[in-house]
């Protein structure tokens, strides 16, 4: 069988049933293949589309994402949805073409080391070099791509070698092997203990719970024993957004009361996290007063930034089951009056300062676009997507989830651009599914060519950009931190965003005022196919609270003085 | 935990493969550490390749280098064999001109050091020892004043004294 034909077999061992890709010379052989094979193939219109496309369909379905590009600079585009993915763990798979491997060396036309170039922000990648190789690569890559931390894997494919031929012998499909760690273990006796002894205890938890499906785990351990939840951004979803013990995100943009609590307990279960800077502000005065337990799969994320005292290397679902059994064994008091103190104290934290802006008769507020949007939609038939800078916070304030694989959003990269192709990967993920992306106007230019494919496909994903004019995060920090010096963050000289919409044949919406935003986001919500609402905001709202960067988390400033 | 910043010596093995070393030496350099010296090749079993490498870190940091590079999907071992009982050697060749002046030194310097003359070619001679690091520093300096023309260093071997 030649090597192109294995590919496809050897993807439908795997269970692909889509694939993002762009052809081009070298990949000829492989796209021949898939004419014939009528596997399903999303034409991007620009590579970092596809894998931001793979990645978004990855985060809401849980399967691998799987793009398909040509070599030289086909590879070479694909770097930022690698990187993008490697930061937030998720699993994809990347083929991308190659030149021969009698040129491989030669600076060939169209030829990149692309595993060179990958290889720090891949999980693992491969060049095949021999045909025989091929079928136990993609196994090898596909299982390398979702086991322990997921992450991206690329597997560089030489021309001849997808055009020479082998015997073809299917391999079965290998799972993923947890780490485990043991519902009997001291380890898990003792955090036990440190809830049983706690006065203010508080669970961070992350996307590494979302990864792990570890969502249910999550909510039985904090109900059963009462322990307010926060959730980095990453990790919003797993716990509901609407529960009495959820304290909003913590961080850098995060709620008062979820960084005073971080501030002042004496226990952290911190699980699936790897306490990124936004999340911990000042390392050394981060959840100074408590004993710090620490569940992730990769050994490399513990004491990596924070220092913990229990250490637990497992898949968040396993340690979360066994501390949940020993609970149950235990017969554990939820009602522990020691603990209303600390309620109290988080309410007092929680009514002093709500998330909160000021919505007047003239300008629309991007917050109350968000809250409109969380009125109209909330439930778990509705993705969001964002992309990266003030709508992405405020899409993390002001939507509440309730569900895991509900809120997809570049979280570690900060990856602008992201948002828009995620959106259409998640909906073909879940054709039924509302799937909405929170844009900016910066944003939204940065791969607004995929409109193309979502006309083409007729993926109806809807699109609603808080257009302030400006890349408004970067002029909040101008403005916060450089005497409102905005150097080149003005962003008026933007397309009519309502006429690119109609130019590449979808609906666009627009709203200038408040009253419009209703009308706006029923109508276009309601529509069959993709729609683009260009939300004309208010141009100089800052998001609320803020910790300026590098000061402890509770020195927060919270917007109220900046208010009038 | 050890703060001290301070010589440290790994030993990994890994699959024998044309990129592993990249690999390694990207995800030190990628996260700011730098590698001092560097020692590879295969070991018994022609699949696996030993690589010695020493960096100087405190015991912190190297912790996190252990487990980045544990991450590694080729990297099937590391040892940090500054906390085990070990044997460090390393091997230098020097090329030297041979001259009247300096002829009785260099004999007297190969003697101590027990190194040896490994090739003479007219009035050039190439000298091999190997040692500690401290011993091969030393005879570098007794050798700096008669007129060194080029020299390499391998840099350091290791191994635990008992498994």
């Amino acid at each position: 069988m030649k090597g192109a034909q294995i590919f496809i077999k050897a993807l439908q061992q795997e269970g692909v049933d889509i694939i993002f890709g762009y052809p081009g010379g070298v990949v000829l052989d492989i796209y021949d293949e898939l004419h014939k094979e009528k596997m399903r193939h999303i034409l991007v219109r620009h590579e970092q589309g596809a894998v931001h496309a793979a990645d978004g369909y990855a985060r809401a379905s849980g399967k691998v994402g799987v793009v398909l590009v040509t070599s030289g600079p086909g590879a070479s585009n694909t770097v930022t949805g690698i990187a993008n993915a490697h930061l937030d763990s998720i699993p994809i798979v990347v083929f991308t073409g190659q030149v021969p491997t009698t040129l491989i060396g030669t600076d060939a036309f169209q030829e990149v080391d692309i595993v060179g170039i990958t290889r720090p922000c891949t999980k693992h990648n491969f060049q095949v070099r021999r045909v025989e190789e091929l079928a136990r690569t993609i196994q090898e890559a596909f299982h390398i791509a979702r086991s322990g931390r997921p992450g991206p894997v690329l597997v560089d494919l030489p021309k001849d070698v997808m055009a020479s031929v082998t015997e073809y012998k299917p391999l079965p499909r290998r799972e993923k092997e947890d780490i485990e760690v043991k519902p009997a273990s001291k380890k898990a006796f003792y955090v036990l203990d440190l809830i049983n002894e706690s006065k203010r205890p508080l669970i961070l938890s992350g996307g590494g719970v979302i990864l792990g499906r570890a969502s249910e785990e999550l909510r039985q351990l904090a109900w059963r024993t009462r322990i307010p939840v926060t959730s980095t951004l990453m990790g919003l979803g797993a716990f509901p957004g609407t529960d009495p013990l959820w304290l909003g995100m913590p961080g850098m943009h995060g709620t008062y009361y979820a960084n005073m609590a971080i501030s002042h307990c004496d226990l952290m279960i911190a699980i699936g996290v790897r306490f990124d800077d936004r999340v911990t502000g000042k390392l050394d005065t981060f959840a100074r007063k408590a004993k710090i337990v620490h569940v992730d799969v990769d050994p490399s994320s513990i004491n990596k930034n924070v220092m913990v005292d229990v250490p637990i290397v497992s898949d968040c679902k396993s340690a979360l089951q066994s501390f949940n059994q020993l609970l149950a064994e235990q017969k554990f008091n939820v009602m522990d009056e020691r603990r209303q103190e600390w309620f109290d104290q988080i309410n007092e934290w929680r009514s002093a300062a709500p998330l909160s802006y000021c919505q007047d008769s003239k300008s629309i507020k991007p917050q109350f676009v968000i809250e409109t949007l969380y009125k109209l939609t909330r439930g778990e038939n509705t993705i969001i997507t964002t992309e990266v800078g003030q709508n992405q916070m405020w899409a993390a304030q002001f939507y509440r989830y309730d569900h895991p694989n509900t809120f997809i959003s570049s979280g570690g990269l900060g990856t602008m651009g992201y948002g828009f192709p995620a959106a259409i990967g998640a909906q073909l993920a879940f054709p039924d599914k509302l799937v909405v992306d929170i844009a900016g106007d910066g944003s939204i230019q940065m791969n607004i060519q995929e409109l193309a494919t979502a006309v083409q496909y007729k993926i109806p994903v809807k699109i609603a950009i808080l257009n302030n004019g400006y890349l408004g995060m970067v002029r909040q920090w101008q403005q916060l931190f450089y005497e409102k010096r905005y150097s080149h963050t003005d962003m008026t000289y933007a397309p009519d965003f309502v006429k690119v919409a109609e130019a590449y044949g979808l609906t666009g919406l627009r709203a200038s005022r408040p009253e419009e935003v209703e009308p706006v986001l029923k109508k276009g919500l309601s529509m069959k196919g993709p729609v683009l609402m260009d939300f004309q905001v208010d141009r100089e709202e800052c998001v609320y609270p803020m910790v300026r960067p590098g000061a402890p988390i509770h020195e927060m400033t919270l917007g109220r003085e900046m208010a009038n | 935990m050890e703060r001290e910043k301070k010589e440290r010596v790994l030993s990994l093995l890994v699959n024998n493969r044309p990129d592993v070393l990249a690999r390694v030496a990207g995800t030190l350099g990628g996260r700011g550490y730098n590698i001092e010296t560097l020692c590879v090749d295969a070991t018994i079993d022609p699949k696996i390749s030993k690589i010695i490498l020493t960096t100087i870190a405190d015991q912190p940091t190297l912790n996190k280098i252990e487990k980045q590079l544990m991450k590694l999907l080729d990297v099937k071992q590391v040892t940090d064999l500054t906390r085990l009982a070990s044997v460090h050697r390393e091997m230098m060749l020097v090329r030297m001109k041979l001259t009247d002046q300096n002829k009785a030194d260099i004999a007297l310097i190969i003697d101590t050091f027990d190194g040896r003359v490994v090739t003479m070619n007219g009035d050039h001679c190439v000298l091999e020892i190997s040692g500690t690091k401290e011993e091969i520093e030393r005879a570098l300096e007794n050798l700096k004043p008669l007129g060194i023309d080029d020299m390499a260093r391998t840099g350091i071997v290791a191994l635990e004294r008992t498994k």
